[in-house]
């Protein structure tokens, strides 16, 4: 394929213009609310790490930012766990109603929050639930089950049915062959749904907060209050967005090989 | 496709799925579904309105139908903006992208860098960089002379509200339209070389079909995400000024919790709902058209 200047130049302005936002945060977290007060420079002519290890050295953020890594990684064990089946039935048979339970569980990724954070409150409180992370790892499985779900089936099509069958013929128990041979086969696409149920369940926002209240407030939910309680600390602020950006780049290196693949939901 | 062994069993398999959905997403639509034909008079005093809530929010000549009206039309105006901006951004974005190499795992990695940031967070990050005084975003475009202000102007409200959306979410088309991309094989472009063919109908004749699939896709999740955005519009601008922002979501989270009109609100849900719903059934339905000519 023939590459010119042109896409390079393109692609490099696109790049800047996305992370410039996210350095600018950076930036402010580096300054005193003085300093940032008194006009716009681009570097941090004092870095300092003040509000970082105010931060570190507050209970009730690092309280929050244990308590989302917790939800998050609940939901994203229940997610995975319970859409593995239910995938590989939808990919490998026809059963009655199948077709119509698919659409049907494509239809919770297209609710919106707003619409359940009322019912799942009354819900979550009645159940005694209210204010505890498994509220809200519960609350998230009503996107991330189906999202699961439908990444799974597609990476559980490129794995040729033969095998299925060659297991069988070999005496294999079904669950022994799950775990033994087919799993390991869509290691990837695990990865990458569970990348997926980590992501949407850490950002989501609207009903983290609607089903918490002080106990299981989740990080981002802190950020929210505390800057309406004390007026504008924006340094504070922009040191705890910054921190709220690590998980997930961490999270994105692990499956940085499959992440293309893995935003098609394994379809193509 | 249609060689899939009939097993009714496989309902086994999917039970679990079953379960944890229909508790988290059928049982509270039951209650909404139990406000939207009640009225009360406060107090837990209840009773039977029927399809009351429903004429009201439909009906365009009353308070809540007009207010209703307004947020989707100014909802869907969003939608189709930010996807007339955000779908051919993408794909011109990944066609720029090298096609192997460490490069491309750098960009891909950085470029998912926004879809992982909470979204309130994305919100406050875009609270301060449009700020006049100290954010760079809106101290270049006053620099430039420009009448900004996203808290203000409903003009600048908007637009900051796109543009955010357009950072946020155009990585997405872009790994969806790579991956499209990454999956034609070289032998078309061999075949394109030999028959001199130029890079626009390099583009037309053979990305762009192949990438119908990938795009389609990117359009249906695109337009679900931009139909339900909320958090976002909500930190920068609160739905306003005015109602300038009051996007469907944030027009009923005002009434539901707002205003506690737990009727209008219920019924406003489930319209709201409804109409998502169908929209993306025919998205859906046209993907899965697309899936069966792919495989006849």
């Amino acid at each position: 394929m023939r590459r010119g200047v042109v896409p390079k130049i393109l692609l490099a302005i696109y790049l800047v213009a996305l992370l410039l936002p996210i350095y600018w945060l950076i930036n402010m977290s580096l300054r005193t609310n003085e300093d940032i007060m008194s006009g716009l420079t681009f570097w941090p002519r004092h870095p300092s790490f003040e509000k970082y290890s105010a931060i570190f050295n507050d209970p009730t953020w690092v309280h929050a930012f244990a308590v989302s890594l917790a939800y998050v990684v609940i939901n994203t064990v229940i997610s995975v766990t319970v859409a593995l089946p239910a995938a590989y039935a939808f990919n490998r048979y026809r059963f009655v109603g199948d077709k119509h339970l698919f659409f049907w569980l494509l239809t919770n990724l297209m609710a919106p929050a707003s619409v359940y954070a009322m019912p799942f409150f009354n819900l979550y409180y009645a159940l005694g639930l209210f204010d505890s992370v498994w509220a809200v790892a519960l609350a998230h499985c009503l996107f991330n089950v189906p999202l699961a779900v439908w990444i799974l089936e597609g990476f559980i099509g490129g794995v040729p049915r033969e095998i299925d069958e060659t297991a069988a013929i070999d005496g294999y128990s079904f669950p022994r062959f799950f775990v033994r041979i087919f799993l390991p086969l869509i290691a990837n696409g695990v990865g990458v749904t569970a990348f997926f149920c980590f992501m949407f369940s850490w950002v989501e926002q609207l009903l983290a907060t609607t089903l918490t209240a002080t106990e299981a407030l989740p990080f981002a939910a802190v950020m929210t209050r505390s800057y309406s309680a004390s007026g504008m600390d924006w340094s504070l602020l922009a040191a705890a967005g910054v921190l709220t950006m690590i998980p997930g780049a961490i999270v994105i290196w692990f499956v940085r090989n499959h992440i293309a693949k893995g935003f098609a939901l394994g379809r193509v | 496709m249609t060689d899939k062994p009939i097993n009714n069993r496989a309902w086994l398999l999917v039970a679990p799925v079953l379960a944890f959905v229909l508790f988290s997403a059928l049982l509270p639509m039951m209650t909404v579904v139990n406000y939207s034909v009640q009225d009360t008079m406060g107090a837990n005093n209840f009773f039977w309105n029927g399809d009351g809530w429903f004429r009201a929010v439909l009906d365009p000549s009353t308070e809540s139908g007009q207010r209703f009206a307004d947020a989707l039309f100014r909802n869907l105006s969003f939608s189709f903006v930010a996807l007339l901006i955000e779908v051919p951004l993408g794909v011109a974005i990944a066609l720029c992208l090298p096609r192997r190499g460490w490069v491309v795992g750098l960009c891909l990695v950085i470029m998912a860098l926004p879809m992982l940031i909470p979204w309130n967070v994305v919100g406050t990050i875009w609270q301060i960089f449009a700020r006049a005084d100290i954010g760079l975003f809106g101290a270049t475009l006053t620099g430039l002379g420009l009448h900004y202000n996203d808290t203000q102007d409903p003009v600048s409200a908007w637009c900051t509200i796109v543009v955010i959306d357009v950072w946020h979410w155009t990585p997405l088309v872009i790994l969806l339209s790579y991956a499209g991309l990454r999956a034609i094989s070289d032998a078309y472009y061999q075949a394109a070389k030999i028959d001199g063919a130029s890079r626009w109908a390099v583009f037309v004749n053979i990305e762009l079909p192949k990438l119908r699939k990938v795009l389609v896709l990117a359009i249906l999740l695109r337009f679900m995400q931009t139909f339900m955005i909320y958090t976002e519009p909500f930190v920068v601008t609160g739905g306003g000024p005015g109602s300038a922002t009051t996007f469907l979501s944030i027009d009923l989270v005002k009434i539901a919790l707002g205003q506690v009109d737990l009727g209008a609100a219920a019924a406003m849900s489930l319209i709201y709902n409804l109409i998502t719903i169908t929209l993306c059934w025919i998205f859906y339905t046209i993907m899965t058209q697309l899936d069966r000519r792919r495989d006849a």
